[in-house]
Parts: structure tokens; C-alpha cells; sequence
């Protein structure tokens, strides 16, 4: 089974490859894959039909309880037969529709990447191996809405589908963590075997919740439906399959999965009764004001699936019974009724069912397919909608204790009448009405018409034999969801009872509801600003509250002030670290002093002169304050016993210093722009810090947890390393990682450092040596010295040849003089002049004045 | 002596962000070198203070005589003068070029450049 899933994945891979040599036949030759894998699943049915359950282990990651393991049983058989099934003639229907388009590989790449998801979903006992394959199926999902990723509208609606979906995918994963964790167990098969009570457990409803968010927004049930009408932006292979066969019926999947072991609890029963009936109810409703072919058909899916869910709240063995032929009857004729819609628009031009009319005498194929496949959805006998439609009535009236979903039931049966006969009737009788000419109207290729024949044949098959179809495909299905063997039959003819009774009523409201549609859609226009304040508008308020809350957060925490930032951070240092102090430690203070007068004296001079440099207003004094405080640092690293410190602050500090002169000088001179009100602020944060800074000193001084691990390196610096120097041993030898690493540190500066002082973005690509350096000032080209084009390189060599001709030497003296005043002026006045005129000579003998000036 | 650095060190921390917190970024940089010379004392004074018996091995000894200085913390804080001189090398450039481009030492104004 696990290759079954790999094949269809290879398959994917090895589309490009041939769509170069087969163009759009590639379609047919992938439809093969799934074609075979239909038949070798088939081969399964009696075997699974005998209550066999088929396991094949495969270990992935045994140390997380991870496996690759598959099972086959009524359900996922069921499900695995109409993945393949029908994604054969989905992938036929593509070769033909999407012929020409030159992205058709990547559509079947997508496609058979989704079908392999799709089955790995189904197949999956591992429940993350379950969830790898649910994510797969919404991103490919994602890529096949957005296929005309041209279109807006279709990039906003993936995005929608995407984010609703994966959105319930994280609750799911956390839903399916907590299943496990409750559960003991990550293998589905070993949870539905396990004995323990899970309603019992304390994360119960927690994860029931996350479960059914991440099954309610995969299978669009009320409040989360609006995506499902808005993918239609997808081209109608892709409806046909995702959204009425495959991915809107992962969640349901994995209700039916999970039913057996959730099934009792009463909250499950509550929670999926009334999400579903109130889906069916949208979707029936939503239904009947539509006039879009496929958004009629998007919402009679939600209406299904609402109905699903329905039956798996319900729980009854009758509802499981219905749950599974409803879920068959319904793949069947909503497959092929997609497929039929995108044929009417392909052919006639609009989807629109008031813009079209009298199609049957151009497509007379089409329009019986679509009148028998409309007969199965609006459940009239013999189709196999009709024998799912009587299970459902008759799983509903054994319900006894949910009258609300009576008439839900009811409403939504007469509903999906009207709409089963405005589909079927609307574009097919009456007079003609289409935007294309009559005379170009004709059937479709064969292979857009084999899926829908197919398909419509087998709902008629299976309504006509109802009882082999429920023997060898529903009831297995059944008795997988129910967890047990259920006693029941499908059949065609249950007796004059009163399921029958209702669906006659429906099927009679149903009809005369069709001939005052037009009148009755006017009437609903009515309710049309409640519908818009519906859901979806929760959707984009949520959207709009991220970028929102997004920019808000932004301004806020990432203003761009550092000053901010520093603030912030300090002030969350000095409230964890001083809380922590406060509760934690007694500060024990230890003012046992042992001082000599030149200590007290140096000491005394770093404080003053670091207090002196932060209040002085001149830029020298600042120098050497900075200064004053580096030597008294040296001095005290001098003073107790660390010499190498003293001689490597000396001259750091010199460097320094030099280094200050050389750039204060060249900025601007301090500004007061701060309020005192800021400063006094500041300077309480400042102290803050300084207190909290002396505290930890305070005790860290007393405190020694371990033995300093410098014994080692004291006792074997001379008989390892051979020197006598321990600090210049443990910097060469036993931490010569970390200098290797300071070396580096220091490189990369020195590099920034250059790139800074010699590359100037201002310049023309290849001028760089025109830039300025550190000593003296920035020289900018003028506009007309940089170049633009080639002709310009061209025009500007022949210039310079001519320049140098004409005597550059002569005037070299005399630019040098004009340097040294442009420098003088930079320096006093920091005026800064872009647009300079200097002429090319100019320039280059600048150039060798910086570089004699540099070493100085 | 621990107690009187620990006070020492403390003002100048208290210095060095008080400059970090100004606008003007010639005073950040002023805040930068205080805060990386008060780091090195911090280091150095809470491993504790020795007098007069640096880290080193006398002639003909093979390990030092008597009790000496923590060499380790010496070692980390050699590094870290280097690496604090490296920063603020590449740091006073920074500024050096963003103000010959932006005009202007006010950090304030300098955020809304970003674009």
C-alpha cells in the first residue's frame, strides 16, 4: 500500500518528462496510474467485505512512534476506490480540458501529487503520519485553486482555502497530540482498540475541540464554508475533484475514523448533530439563491457535508449505514455533475443557469448525463441518491431526541430538489440562450464525457442493485465507522413507510419550489445583508485584524528608536534579575575593607572621569575623560596582578583615543536635545542598572560554587604547553579556538572598516578609488563624470586621451592647492557639497594626494 | 577592595547606559566604550581581586610558587578588550559614513531612513 502512494508520487515526478515529448496526451498515460491502482484496490473488496482488515507495518521513526504503517478496511477501501476511481477520470477530463495550455504539466504534477496525498490520508494509521498527508492535501490544494495564478481573484481565493485549512491543520495537530497522548498511542488501530474511558480524561473536550476545528474547516462545515464556493476560482477539473469527491472529505474521513472511539461521548454527539444539520442547512439554503452552475453544486457540497456529519453525530447503526451510501452516492453524482457544468461552460460559454437555455439540442449526451445525475442528488428513485436520501430519513427518525434536525432535514431535502431540477432543467430546455452562436455548440471530446458516463452509469448501477453495493462497498464502510458489524441492507424498495412518505413531500415542495424560483430568488434578495455579514466577512475582519494587530505591534515594540529598545531591554533585565535577587538571595554585605590610599585614588579617578564624561558638553573633554577612565582601568588590572591586561588596555586605550580624535572631530559637536524630564528618566534607568550591577557583584564575590577549573591550567601550563605565562598559555594553547575566533572577529571589522572608508555606493561602478578615506574628505563625482552606458566609456577614454595630450601635468599643481582648500572647509564647517564640479585630472590627482596623505 | 569596585562598577555601568540612552550617536559610542570597559571589571572584579602575585611561573619552577591570580578570567577579559576595540573601531565608521550621508547625529532621525 505504501508503494501504492509512492507510485502515484513517481508518477508526479515523471510528468514533466513526458509532457515535453506527449504534450497533452501525458494526461491520459498518467490517468493510467490511478486506473490501475482503482483495479488493484477492487481486488481488495471481498477480502476487506469479509471483515478482513489488511495492515502493512513500515517503520519511519520508531524512537518517536512514528511509522509509515498502512491499513486497508471498509472505510479507507471505500475512500481509496474513489480517490483512484475517480481521480482517473479527472485526469482524462484534464488532458481535454486544459489541451493547449501550456502549464497543463504542472496541473498534473499538482493533481497526482494531491491524489497521493489524498491516499496517503486515507491509508494512514499513524495519526502525524496521517497529519503529513492532511498538509500535503492543503498545500497542493492551494496550488491547484491558485492554478490561474494570473487571475486575482483566484490567488485571493487559494489563499482563503490555504489559510482556513491549515489554520484548522494546526489545531488538528495539537487535537491529535493530546488524542495520542491520551490515548497511549500514536497507531489509530491500537486507539480504537484501547479500553481506556478518553471522555473521562481531562484534555477530553480540549481535544475534541482541536479535532473537530481542524475536520470542521477541511470539510467547510458551518462557520468555516465560505471557502469552499470562493476555490471554484479553480479550474472545473480541480472542483470536481477536490470539492466534491477528495479533500472536502479528509475531515469527514476522519470523523468516520475516529467515530468508533468519540462516537459515545455526548459532547461529540451535540457538537457534530448541530455543526452538521446547521451545514446542511447553509449549504441548501445558499444553494437556492445561487444561479452560477458551480457555485449551485459548491453549495449543495456543503449541504452534503453537513449531511455527513450529520449522520455521524447521530451514531446510530442506521445512520452509519446511511452515512456510507450517502457518502458514495454523493462522490458519484457530484463528480460527474462538476465535470457536466465545466462541459456546459467550456461549450456554451457562461455558467450563469439564467444566461443559458435549450442546450439539450447541441449537447443532447451531456444533458441526459446531468438530468440522471441530477435525479441521484435531488434523491429519486432508481438512482443510488435516492436509496442514500431513504437511509437518512430513516437514521433521522430513529433520532428521537434532535426534532430541530426534522425540519433541517427536511428544508435541505426539499431545497437540494429545486436545485437538482434548476441544474438539470434551466440550461437544457426552453428556448436557446447561451453566449456562444447556436452552430458552435457541440459535445466535448470523449474524454471529458467518459468520467461523467462512467459515473452517472454507476449511480444507476448502484441504485438498481443497491444490495450487492452495500454488501462488498457501503456496509464494510459502515462497519468500519461504527466499529462494529451493523445489521442492515441497502435497498431500493424499503416499503410504504414513512421515510418514503417524506421524500415524496420533498421531492412535490421541491418541484413546485422550482417553478417560482426566479420569484422566490428576488424574495431572498431580502436577507442579502444579512448573508454578506455572514461568516466570511469574519474571514476578512480576521485578516485585516492580523495586518492590524501586525503593524500596531510594530510601531510599537519595532519603532526603529534603539533608544527604545535599550530601554526596554534593560528595564526587563533589571525587573526579572532584580525580582529574582530580591526573593531568591539575602544579600549578605560585605563591607570588610581592605584598602590602600593609591587604590582608593585610582578607583576614584575612573569614576569621576566616566561621571565627567557623560556631563561634559565639549568633544575634547569627552576624549579624555574616555581616556582618563581606559588608564585607570589599565592601572587597576596593573595593580592587582594582571599585567598582560594593563599592557593590552594601554595600548588599546592609545589606539583609541587616536582613533576618537581622528572621527569626533569630524561629526558635529554634541547637542543637547533632550528635556530634563528625558534625563532624569534616563538617568533613574541608568542607576537601575548600576544598582542592580553592584548587587550581583556583592554576591558573586562570596560566593564560589565550584573549584575554579584554572587549576588545571595553572598546574599544566609549563609541563604542557611549556610557558610561563599562564593568560598568554590559555590564550595560544588551551582556548586557541576562542583567540582563532577574536582573529577572525577582528578581521571582519577591519574589512567592514575598509569597505566603509573606500567604497561609496554614491560613485559610479569601477570610481572607487575617487572615494574618500577616513583622513580626508569624501569626494563625490560630479553628475557628468558618471558613467551611464558603454558609449559613455567610449566617449570618456577619448576625452581622457585628449586631456592627457593637452598637458594634464600642467595643471596638477595647481588642483592640488584647490584640494587642500576644499579639505580645510570640510573640516571647519562639515559642509558637504554633492554636486562639487571637478573635472576628471582633478580627481586623479586627489587621488594620489590621499594616498600620500593615508599613512600620516 | 571588592566592595569599592562593586560600587565603582556599578556607576559605571550606570554611565554607560545613560550615554546609550541619548539621542546624539557620538554619545552612544561614548556609552559603547564605557559599557565594554565596565564589563571588563565586572569580569575581572568577581572573580576576585589578588595582590601582587600575577599569573606567571618563575624561572626553574615548573608551577607558579604560592597562590596567584585567576589566570582565566584574565584571558577572557584580554579577549574581550580586543573584540570591544574591533567594535567600537567598526562602530565609530559606521557612524562616521551614516553621518556623512544622512547629515544628521540624531538617532531619532536616523530611523526613518530605513527606506
Amino acid at each position: 500500500m505504501q508503494l501504492a502512494v509512492l507510485v502515484i508520487y513517481l508518477a508526479a515526478l515523471l510528468t514533466p518528462w513526458l509532457f515535453v515529448q506527449h504534450q497533452h496526451r501525458t494526461a491520459y498515460m498518467m490517468a493510467l496510474v490511478p486506473a490501475a491502482l482503482t483495479i488493484w484496490f477492487a481486488t481488495h473488496i471481498p477480502l476487506i467485505a469479509g471483515g478482513e482488515i489488511l495492515i502493512h507495518e513500515y517503520q519511519w521513526i520508531p524512537g518517536l512512534d512514528i511509522s509509515f504503517t498502512m491499513v486497508l478496511d471498509g472505510l479507507s477501501l471505500m475512500f481509496a476506490l474513489l480517490i483512484c476511481g475517480i481521480g482517473t477520470f479527472i485526469a482524462l477530463y484534464a488532458g481535454a480540458y486544459l489541451k493547449g495550455n501550456p502549464a497543463q504539466n504542472r496541473f498534473l504534477v499538482i493533481l497526482l501529487a494531491f491524489m497521493g496525498s489524498m491516499l496517503g490520508l486515507v491509508l494512514a494509521d499513524n495519526l502525524i503520519t496521517l497529519f503529513v498527508f492532511w498538509e500535503l492535501t492543503s498545500i497542493t490544494s492551494y496550488m491547484l485553486i491558485g492554478f490561474n495564478h494570473q487571475s486575482a481573484e483566484a490567488r485571493k481565493a487559494a489563499l482563503q482555502g490555504l489559510i482556513v485549512t491549515v489554520a484548522g491543520g494546526l489545531a488538528l495537530l495539537a487535537g491529535l497530540v493530546m488524542l495520542a497522548a491520551m490515548a497511549g498511542s500514536y497507531s489509530i488501530q491500537e486507539i480504537l482498540g484501547t479500553s481506556e474511558a478518553l471522555t473521562e480524561h481531562p484534555l477530553f473536550v480540549g481535544m475534541l475541540i482541536c479535532l473537530l476545528l481542524g475536520a470542521f474547516t477541511k470539510s467547510a462545515q458551518f462557520p468555516f464554508h465560505f471557502w469552499l464556493p470562493n476555490a471554484m476560482a479553480a479550474p472545473t477539473p480541480v472542483s470536481a475533484y477536490l470539492h466534491s469527491a477528495t479533500m472536502v472529505k479528509a475531515g469527514i474521513y476522519l470523523l468516520a475514523r475516529l467515530q468508533p472511539e468519540l462516537g459515545e461521548s455526548g459532547l461529540w454527539t451535540i457538537l457534530l448533530s448541530s455543526f452538521g444539520a446547521m451545514t446542511m442547512l447553509t449549504g441548501a439554503f445558499m444553494a437556492v439563491r445561487s444561479t452560477d452552475l458551480k457555485k449551485l453544486l459548491a453549495y449543495s457540497t456543503i449541504m452534503a457535508l453537513g449531511t455527513l456529519t450529520l449522520l455521524l453525530g447521530i451514531g446510530t447503526e442506521t445512520a452509519m449505514i446511511a452515512f456510507a451510501a450517502y457518502l458514495l452516492a454523493h462522490s458519484l453524482y457530484k463528480g460527474a455533475l462538476f465535470m457536466l457544468a465545466g462541459i456546459v461552460d467550456h461549450e456554451a460559454g457562461s455558467r450563469d443557469v439564467t444566461a443559458l437555455g435549450g442546450l439539450r439540442k447541441n449537447l443532447p449526451l451531456t444533458a441526459t448525463l446531468v438530468a440522471v445525475a441530477a435525479l441521484s442528488l435531488a434523491g429519486i428513485p432508481p438512482l443510488f441518491g435516492f436509496v442514500a436520501k431513504e437511509l437518512l430519513l430513516e437514521a433521522m427518525l430513529g433520532d428521537a431526541f434532535h426534532s430541530f434536525i426534522y425540519v433541517f432535514v427536511m428544508v435541505a431535502s426539499i431545497f437540494v430538489v429545486t436545485v437538482a431540477s434548476v441544474i438539470a432543467l434551466r440550461p437544457f430546455f426552453g428556448a436557446f440562450k447561451a453566449p456562444k452562436e447556436q452552430s458552435k455548440i457541440h459535445e466535448p471530446p470523449v474524454a471529458m464525457l467518459v468520467g461523467p458516463v462512467v459515473l452517472v452509469l454507476l449511480s444507476l448501477v448502484a441504485g438498481i442493485i443497491p444490495g450487492t453495493i452495500g454488501q462488498w462497498v457501503t456496509l464494510p464502510a459502515s462497519n468500519a465507522v461504527a466499529g462494529n458489524v451493523v445489521e442492515g441492507y441497502l435497498a431500493l424498495w424499503h416499503g410504504l413507510n414513512l421515510p418514503l412518505l417524506l421524500s415524496g413531500i420533498s421531492i412535490a415542495l421541491g418541484l413546485i419550489l422550482y417553478k417560482v424560483w426566479d420569484a422566490f430568488r428576488q424574495r431572498l434578495t431580502v436577507l442579502d445583508p444579512i448573508i454578506n455579514r455572514g461568516p466570511e466577512r469574519g474571514y476578512f475582519w480576521f485578516m485585516d485584524a492580523i495586518v492590524w494587530v501586525a503593524e500596531w505591534q510594530t510601531r510599537w515594540l519595532q519603532n526603529g528608536s534603539m533608544r527604545n529598545y535599550l530601554r526596554t531591554i534593560v528595564l526587563v533585565f533589571v525587573g526579572l534579575t532584580g525580582y529574582t535577587l530580591l526573593t531568591r538571595y539575602q544579600l549578605h554585605w560585605n563591607w570588610d575593607i581592605n584598602l590602600y590610599f593609591h587604590e582608593l585614588v585610582t578607583v576614584s579617578i575612573l569614576v569621576a572621569a566616566a561621571i565627567a564624561a557623560c556631563i561634559t558638553h565639549s568633544r575634547l573633554g569627552s576624549v579624555a575623560a574616555m581616556g582618563a577612565v581606559g588608564f585607570s582601568v589599565a592601572l587597576i588590572f596593573i595593580l592587582f596582578s594582571a599585567p598582560d591586561l594593563g599592557i593590552t588596555q594601554i595600548l588599546v586605550e592609545t589606539l583609541t583615543v587616536i582613533l576618537l580624535v581622528l572621527v569626533l572631530f569630524r561629526l558635529p559637536s554634541f547637542s543637547n536635545i533632550s528635556t530634563t524630564r528625558e534625563r532624569i528618566r534616563d538617568a533613574v534607568v541608568a542607576l537601575l542598572v548600576g544598582t542592580l550591577i553592584m548587587c550581583l557583584i556583592m554576591i558573586t564575590i562570596d560566593v564560589q560554587l565550584f573549584e575554579p577549573i584554572s587549576a588545571y591550567q595553572i598546574e599544566n601550563s609549563y609541563t604542557l604547553a611549556q610557558g610561563r605565562n599562564i593568560v598568554n598559555v590559555i590564550l595560544v594553547d588551551f582556548r586557541a579556538l576562542d583567540t582563532l575566533g577574536e582573529i577572525f572577529v577582528l578581521a571582519l571589522a577591519a574589512m567592514g572598516v575598509y569597505a566603509m572608508i573606500k567604497f561609496n555606493p554614491d560613485t559610479a561602478p569601477g570610481s572607487n578609488h575617487y572615494a574618500g578615506t577616513l583622513i580626508l574628505a569624501e569626494k563625490k563625482l560630479a553628475e557628468k563624470d558618471i558613467i551611464h552606458s558603454l558609449e559613455e566609456i567610449h566617449q570618456k577614454m577619448l576625452e581622457d586621451q585628449n586631456i592627457i595630450a593637452a598637458g594634464a601635468m600642467n595643471n596638477r599643481n595647481a588642483k592640488d592647492d584647490d584640494d587642500d582648500d576644499d579639505e580645510s572647509e570640510d573640516a571647519n564647517t562639515s559642509s558637504y557639497d554633492n554636486d562639487r564640479p571637478q573635472d576628471d585630472s582633478a580627481n586623479s590627482a586627489n587621488d594620489e594626494n590621499e594616498k600620500e596623505g593615508k599613512p600620516s | 577592595m571588592e566592595p569599592i569596585m562593586a560600587i565603582a562598577v556599578g556607576l559605571m555601568y550606570a554611565a554607560a547606559i545613560y550615554m546609550m540612552l541619548r539621542r546624539s550617536i557620538v554619545k552612544l559610542v561614548i556609552g559603547l566604550m564605557l559599557l565594554s570597559n565596565a564589563a571588563n571589571l565586572l569580569i575581572f572584579t568577581s572573580a576576585g581581586m589578588t595582590r601582587g602575585a600575577p599569573p606567571l611561573i618563575p624561572e626553574g619552577a615548573i608551577v607558579p610558587d604560592g597562590i596567584v591570580a585567576d589566570p582565566l578570567p584574565q584571558a577572557l577579559i584580554l579577549t574581550a578588550i580586543v573584540i570591544a576595540f574591533g567594535v567600537l573601531a567598526f562602530a565609530v565608521v559606521l557612524i562616521h559614513r551614516a553621518y556623512n550621508i544622512l547629515r544628521t547625529d540624531n538617532l531619532d532621525q536616523m530611523k526613518d531612513t530605513d527606506t
